[in-house]
Order: structure tokens, then sequence, then C-alpha cells
């Protein structure tokens, strides 16, 4: 599979879309444990990227730059903890596209790979702490083992958004650990967290991204 | 939730904007982001920088204590969400008099992020000494043998206070650090909810309660609190709350200590007053001597009704630092 620096655009403007129809979705999911502000905060922080795609980003041929550009354009956005966590991922990620414009399969899962150690790096959560980490592991280990039993990039991401899927489900069922859903204790006990939940619907925009470049 | 705004998107740049413009006195914007506000005096070569901030919402705090005897910067984030390392770090290097800068500042898993980062860059790219306090003083939020969990809600006003008076009296950066943190050691905070806060951008409550219900030790943000109980008269919630923090930290008869009962936003000062008086009044029988007293909203959450009640246990240096002016927009004291 190809994947072009417009293909990565591409992703960021799924993402800014799947984040405006599902801001109110998170921000309820968020107030029944935190403050009620995820939805908000994933709006912003996308918005302000979408400016980007409009403006700098348009001719941006560099996957690094425009990871980095993505990365830091969220982080001013929003700060909040997403935006510490989201900016590491796509800074990690952006070392692996440094002065690439096309990418390769092995390229896109070390950016995974990348950015996902880097959210884990920066925000110390473990798997079943109830965050977005629960989601993200799972899809990592499953992007990481299934690509290299099959070297087949969709397929393997494909079984990692499912892994994701599951993992996002399993919150429902988890004592919250970190951030400020930690002091409910036992009163986050069956809601989904929404860091996780937004975190899924970043990687499903990124395997409707694939599937498309996939498929033309 | 009836509020008087434009645009909801705007709320936090249309704050800062009419806040700078009334108080030119005090306090002015920086140029590169319009979220980073420092003192309008020339503060003295070789002070201590005092930088402070935080999510907006929680007004006066924390743009309110700029000013002289309290802090020399401040950093402005979204509704309830920390500020990026950004404006932390135009902030520090505006107020950074060649004696380092301190951050003041709630333990929230955002602000120690951004925070953190901002700090990194500041000692990285400009060589600045940044001292970090955290503050903890929410007994509700973790238990005893978890305090360095505990989140930082109204006793970060005195927090604040002890580093911007230790800064201003010409402390080094490690004294200022330590009397902060000495502060935030003996200051501890509950509180009660009554009504919640909505998000302008949502319009939806932050938490649910019925009208006889309160919700006993929520967080500043609307986060519910341990546990909602039937609403209590005014005498009991001042009991459960200054039970639990003399039970959290011991103060013996004789002692000193400050007290803050904060409003949480729509609890009328009437409210506040009553609530102080049976505070005084447990203090007094058990022989503890009230310093000074602060009665009034110093870190709200948007409209949420309630407050909280925060005791500072006073040494003779604290003492001093306490007493000690300061002239801020939303805070006087000669």
């Amino acid at each position: 599979m190809k994947f072009t620096a417009e293909d990565l655009k591409t992703f960021l403007k799924n993402v800014v879309d799947v984040m405006e129809e599902n801001k109110d979705y998170l921000s309820e999911l968020d107030r029944k444990i935190g403050d009620g502000d995820h939805g908000v905060t994933m709006s912003i922080g996308w918005q302000a990227i979408n400016e980007k795609l409009k403006e700098e980003l348009k001719t941006e041929k560099d996957c690094g730059k425009i990871c980095i550009i993505a990365g830091r354009t969220f982080l001013s956005a929003v700060g909040s903890s997403v935006g510490p966590l989201y900016a590491t991922g796509f800074l990690r990620g952006a070392k692996v596209f440094h002065g690439k414009s096309d990418l390769t399969d092995e390229e896109l899962v070390d950016f995974w790979v990348a950015f996902i150690e880097g959210v884990k790096d920066r925000g110390k959560a473990e798997l079943g702490d109830k965050t977005m980490v629960d989601t993200l592991q799972p899809a990592l280990e499953s992007l990481k083992s299934q690509f290299n039993q099959t070297r087949d990039f969709v397929a393997a991401f494909s079984k990692a958004v499912s892994a994701g899927e599951k993992g996002m489900m399993s919150t429902k069922d988890l004592l919250s650990k970190r951030g400020r859903s930690s002091r409910l204790g036992e009163r986050s006990l069956g809601n989904q967290d929404p860091g996780a939940t937004s975190a899924f619907l970043i990687l499903s925009a990124f395997f409707t991204t694939v599937n498309s470049v996939h498929t033309v | 939730m009836k509020k008087l705004i434009n645009n909801p998107d705007n709320v936090v740049d249309e704050m800062i904007e009419g806040y700078v413009k009334a108080y030119p006195q005090y306090v002015k914007r920086l140029s590169d982001n319009k979220r980073s506000l420092v003192t309008a005096k020339e503060t003295r070569e070789g002070k201590v920088g005092v930088l402070i901030g935080g999510g907006s919402g929680h007004e006066p705090a924390f743009m309110g204590y700029v000013g002289d005897g309290m802090a020399d910067g401040v950093a402005v984030g979204n509704i309830f969400a920390s500020p990026p390392p950004d404006p932390i770090l135009e902030v520090t290097r505006a107020i950074d008099k060649g004696a380092g800068v301190v951050y003041v500042y709630g333990n929230y898993a955002g602000d120690v992020m951004n925070f953190g980062m901002a700090a990194e860059l500041a000692d990285l790219e400009y060589g600045t000494k940044v001292g970090m306090v955290l503050v903890t003083d929410d007994i509700a939020s973790a238990p005893k043998k978890e305090s360095e969990k505990r989140r930082g809600i109204a006793g970060e006003f005195f927090v604040t206070k002890a580093a911007g008076a230790a800064a201003e009296k010409g402390y080094s950066l490690e004294d200022v650090v330590r009397v902060a943190k000495k502060a935030n050691h003996l200051t501890r905070t509950m509180g009660v909810g009554l009504t919640p806060c909505s998000l302008p951008q949502t319009g939806k409550p932050s938490f649910e309660l019925e009208d006889n219900e309160m919700e006993i030790g929520l967080g500043h943000h609307g986060e519910p609190g341990m546990e909602k109980g039937e609403l209590q008269p005014a005498d009991q919630v001042a009991e459960r709350l200054v039970n639990e923090i003399l039970a959290d930290m011991p103060v013996e008869n004789g002692e000193k200590v400050a007290v803050l009962v904060n409003g949480l936003g729509s609890t009328t000062r009437m409210e506040l007053y009553i609530m102080f008086r049976r505070v005084e009044q447990i203090l007094s029988e058990k022989g503890i001597e009230i310093h000074r007293s602060y009665v009034g909203d110093y870190s709200t959450s948007l409209e949420m009704g309630g407050c909280s009640v925060t005791l500072i246990k006073l040494d003779n240096e604290l003492i001093e630092l306490v007493n000690h002016p300061a002239d801020c927009p939303m805070y006087v004291q000669k």
C-alpha cells in the first residue's frame, strides 16, 4: 500500500470530522465520571488542526512536519491532559516520518508504535487504569503481532482497531486510577472512559483512511 | 443554564480581554500568547518570580492573584483545563529576574504534564531555574496514606500567598519553594456542593443532585464527590468539614491557623458567613486560635453552589508571610 502525505492529511481531516460528530457523546461520557468537557476539548484541538490543514499544511509534503505541526497545534489549543499526551504521540511519530512524503507499511507500523509508546511515556498510565491506554495498548500489541505474521498492513490494522474497541469497552468494568475521575473509586464503575473512546475514534479514522487508500 | 456570554467558544479570550482592560494598573498581556498575563509593574531584579496558572472557570483564581505580594504572572487555560506549555513558558521568561521562577499549581494530570514540559523547556532553551510546588490540599480526593495524589483546590490561595510574600521579602528560589511546600503541607481543604455548574459549551449540569441532596467532598471542576448525602443545616455541614480536616491534620489547643471559607460560585456571602460562624465556634471550643480569616469567593467553579473550608496551620514563619500585605485586582490585604 502506498500512503502519501495527502493521505496523512486526509486522516487528520477524518479525525476532525469524527470528533465533531462525537463531541456531545464524548462530553456526555465525561460528565458521568469527570468534568464533562472531553468532547469540547477534543473538538477545540482538532478544529485547530483543521485550520492548519486549510492553510499552512495545504502544500506540505513532509509527513514528519505534518505530524509536528499537528502535535504542536493540538497542544497549544487545548493544554489539558490530552494536549501533552497526543502532542507527545505525534512528535514521537514525526521522527519515524521525518523527511518522507510516501510511507511504507513498515513505517506506518513504526509510526503507531512510536505514537502509542509516546502517549504511555508521557501519561505513565498502565493497562487497566481506565484511560486511553486501555484502547491503545491492545491495539498496539495486535498491530505488531498481526503485521509480523502477515505483513498485510490493512488486515493488521483492522485487527488492531477491533482490539482497541474491545479495550475501550473493557473500561466500563474498570475502576478509574488516573486523572480527575480517579477520585470516584467504585462510582466510576459501569461508565466507559471518554479518553479511551476518543482514542478508539482516532484509530478507526485511521482505518477508514487506509481502507479508502487501499481500495482505490 | 442562562449565561451572559456571546459565543461559547470565545468566553475565555473575551474574559481575559475584559480583565486586562479593567485593570491596566495591575496586569498586562504578553505578545505571543493572548493568555499569558504578567504584573503591569516592573518587578525588581533578583526577585524570584512566582508563576501561577490553571484552567479558567475558577475566577478570581488564578489571574485575580497577580499583583504585589502574590504572583508575578499567570498562564490561563481553557475552562477547567491546564494551559499548554507555550503561555507558561512566555510568562516564565517575562518574570525571570535572574533568581529563577517558582510554579505554583494544582496537582492534576494535565497541569503536571504541561507545567512540567514548560519547566523543562525553560531550563533547556533559556537556562531558567524553575522550582515546582504542587498544591494537594483536597482531603476528599485521596486518603491520607496517598496524600501525594490529592488535588489542589481553594488552599492554593494560601500556598500562593506564602510564595508571593516570601518572594517579595527577597527569599531565594530554594527558600520560596521550601515555604510554599511547607504551606501546602500544612493546608487542608474540604468542600460540599449543592448545585452543579454548567460548561458554556455544553450547557449541561456537571452533576445531578436532588433538591434535598448535597455532594460531599466534590472537586472544584464539578467532579462528583466522595458521596451524596441529605442536605444538612449549615452548622452540621461546617462540623463535618472541620472535623474531617482536623482528623486529617490534628491542630492542638493553642496552635494558630488561618481559615478560608470559600464560595464555589453561586453561594451567597450570607451563607458563607453562616458557615464561618460555626467554623469559628468549633475552633474556639478546641482552643485553636484563628490568626486571620478569609471569607468569600476565592476559587470558584463557574456558578456551582456550595463552599469549601480550608485551614492552614501556622508557624511563626508562615504567620509573617500570611500577614504580608498584598494588592491584586481581586484581593487586597493591607
